[in-house]
């Protein structure tokens, strides 16, 4: 245990210092923050240009979407965090075999080098959230007594996204230097599936079937009810109450992490077989 | 032609990649299209669901005023959004196209820097620009592939309409913004032979950021309709020659009076010319710029300097 902790804490740090010590620590907050935002505006001005071509206002949808697209950020960014540490050091810094020959857990190193793109992600979850209530009018109601099942839905919903990132690491062993299509690929599946910016009852049937089996459907959903109480969009989830909801993440969190250890370690085993642990694929 | 060749061929004897590139990162595209429809599906409920005050449906800010006006709302509001959902598929296509002028032409210097190649190039007997040039006709051809799914699958799963009504005109503008493009990703990649991570981070920056000044999801004249900081971001994002392209295009295939005809720049000619003047003045740009960055990144000893 002692080992496992002590490969988190160095992997986290170098992964904070990988992500900012490139720059200035004021340009790196900039850095962090633009991004998210800018993403947010872009769901800002298709509200308006829908609004105004439209004539028509939908100030619920508008919330919904902010605050789905807020906690997106999440996705995007821990999702990227994880399975980008086995590329990262295998085709651009090339140390992944030092770092896979040296008596630490490969696993336990890649949720180490994730933990920083989580806190950074963090920072901009709250950054454009407050931004929305300041100045875009979101309505944003989180009461006293919601606020610990609101961190406990918070923290299962990071381990899921952990656990499936690790999962996709565990693919990544396998494949060449895909990253910025897996980047841009994943994340859009949930933001598909998820009901992220919109319910999913805009979905084709087969659609919302996706979408219920996947466990981060309901993290969007109670993190909305929380934040968001009173929006009255029908989300096609109200059947399910707060707690089966926490009981569905918990039963995720665990499922995931069990495959994502079937999958990391069967990944590793077979790029290990195929000699490609360290392979570099420049095209 | 010799540094064209591994990305059309090189690429394709890893096939993965047509998954992974290509197909994948549709669903960001469908999820936009998504929002669209659901924005169009309660405006559409608002105009047909009766209410003792509203007995024809709300149209607009206003209760309907009998069944024929309920019924042109419900006609605009639908053109409306297949219009949105046509705009939101045309930059689908054109962030394949930035995306590889970010990932594969800007940092690609960068990228040959940090895996050991770029010695190799600079010393062996060759144009840079044409150099350049083969990496962009390469990048072209790969993203193409990208760029025609995402426009089959707006026609054929979506149901978007195109309305093109002057094919030579929308290939004349299609091709200039690409030129233009690609100009202005040969300019950056000689910035890359100067720096390090900061670079890679800079095209990562690039991404978001100018999807929304330069209106990859929503025609670029939403953004002058923001009062006070709407028109600068627009002005900001049309050195970006993606913004007059796609607005240009936009026009051409969804017709001129889309939208009534209120969220366009300037007319199609305007824009094509803007965009051959973008395209002249970004290749000789990034021919200067190439060979200053380069003696400058010589003098300080960066350009096989790695992992910086």
């Amino acid at each position: 245990m002692n080992t496992f902790w002590r490969t988190f804490k160095v992997a986290a740090w170098l992964g904070w210092e990988m992500d900012s010590n490139w720059t200035e620590p004021w340009l790196f907050m900039v850095y962090s923050v633009v991004k998210p935002v800018a993403g947010a505006f872009i769901l800002v001005l298709m509200y308006t240009v829908f609004a105004f071509i439209g004539n028509r206002q939908d100030p619920a949808a508008f919330s919904y979407m902010y605050v789905g697209n807020s906690f997106f950020i999440f996705v995007g960014s821990v999702l990227f965090g994880t399975f980008q540490v086995i590329q990262s050091d295998r085709e651009w810094y090339q140390t992944i075999r030092y770092v896979y020959i040296s008596p630490i857990s490969y696993y336990v190193y890649i949720v180490g080098r994730a933990v920083s793109k989580v806190g950074v992600a963090a920072f901009a979850v709250a950054i454009t959230l407050v931004f929305g209530i300041a100045f875009l009018g979101i309505q944003v109601h989180l009461t006293l007594e919601a606020i610990p099942l609101f961190v406990a839905s918070m923290l299962l919903g990071l381990a899921v996204l952990l656990a499936i990132g690790i999962c996709l690491g565990g693919i990544s062993f396998l494949t060449a230097k895909h990253t910025h299509g897996l980047a841009e690929g994943i994340p859009g599946l949930f933001y598909v599936f998820c009901g992220v910016l919109f319910p999913l009852s805009i979905l084709p049937s087969w659609g919302q079937a996706i979408g219920q089996a996947i466990p981060l459907t309901y993290w969007f959903d109670i993190t909305r009810r929380l934040l968001a109480p009173t929006l009255g969009v029908d989300t096609t989830l109200a059947g399910y109450s707060d707690v089966t909801i926490m009981v569905l993440l918990v039963v995720s969190s665990v499922g995931f992490f069990g495959l994502s250890l079937l999958i990391f370690k069967t990944g590793e085993y077979f790029a290990r077989k195929a000699g490609k642990i360290d392979m570099t694929t420049s095209y | 032609m010799g540094r064209s060749y591994p990305r059309i061929v090189g690429a394709n004897r890893e096939p993965s990649w047509i998954f992974f590139e290509a197909l994948l990162p549709l669903l960001g595209i469908a999820a936009y299209v998504f929002v669209y429809q659901a924005f169009g599906s309660r405006a559409i409920d608002a105009i047909m669901t009766s209410t003792a005050s509203a007995p024809w449906g709300i149209c607009g800010d206003h209760a309907c005023l009998n069944a024929a006006e309920q019924a042109a709302e419900r006609a605009r509001a639908l053109a409306n959004t297949n219009a949105l959902i046509a705009s939101v598929v045309l930059g689908g296509t054109m962030v394949a196209f930035w995306l590889n002028v970010l990932w594969s032409m800007a940092s690609q210097l960068y990228w040959e820097k940090e895996i050991g190649n770029l010695q190799l190039y600079m010393m062996a007997p060759m144009n840079r620009m044409a150099l350049l040039g083969g990496m962009a006709v390469g990048g072209m051809v790969m993203t193409s592939m990208r760029a025609v799914s995402t426009l089959v699958a707006g026609i054929l799963v979506f149901g978007v309409i195109f309305q093109v009504v002057d094919p030579l005109m929308l290939l004349a503008v299609f091709f200039t913004a690409l030129i233009a493009l690609y100009g202005l990703g040969m300019m950056f990649a000689s910035l890359y032979l100067l720096w390090g991570r900061e670079a890679w981070n800079l095209s990562a920056l690039m991404e978001e950021p100018i999807f929304f000044s330069s209106g990859f999801y929503f025609p670029v004249g939403g953004l002058f309709r923001v009062p006070g900081w709407g028109p600068i971001i627009a002005i900001i994002g049309s050195f970006v020659p993606a913004t007059f392209g796609l607005d240009a295009l936009r026009q051409l295939t969804l017709s001129s009076t889309a939208f009534g005809g209120q969220l366009w720049i300037f007319d199609v000619k305007t824009e094509l010319y803007i965009l051959v003047f973008m395209a002249v003045l970004f290749l000789i740009l990034a021919r200067y710029s190439l060979r200053y960055l380069e003696t400058l990144a010589k003098r300080e000893g960066k350009l096989t300097s790695r992992h910086q």
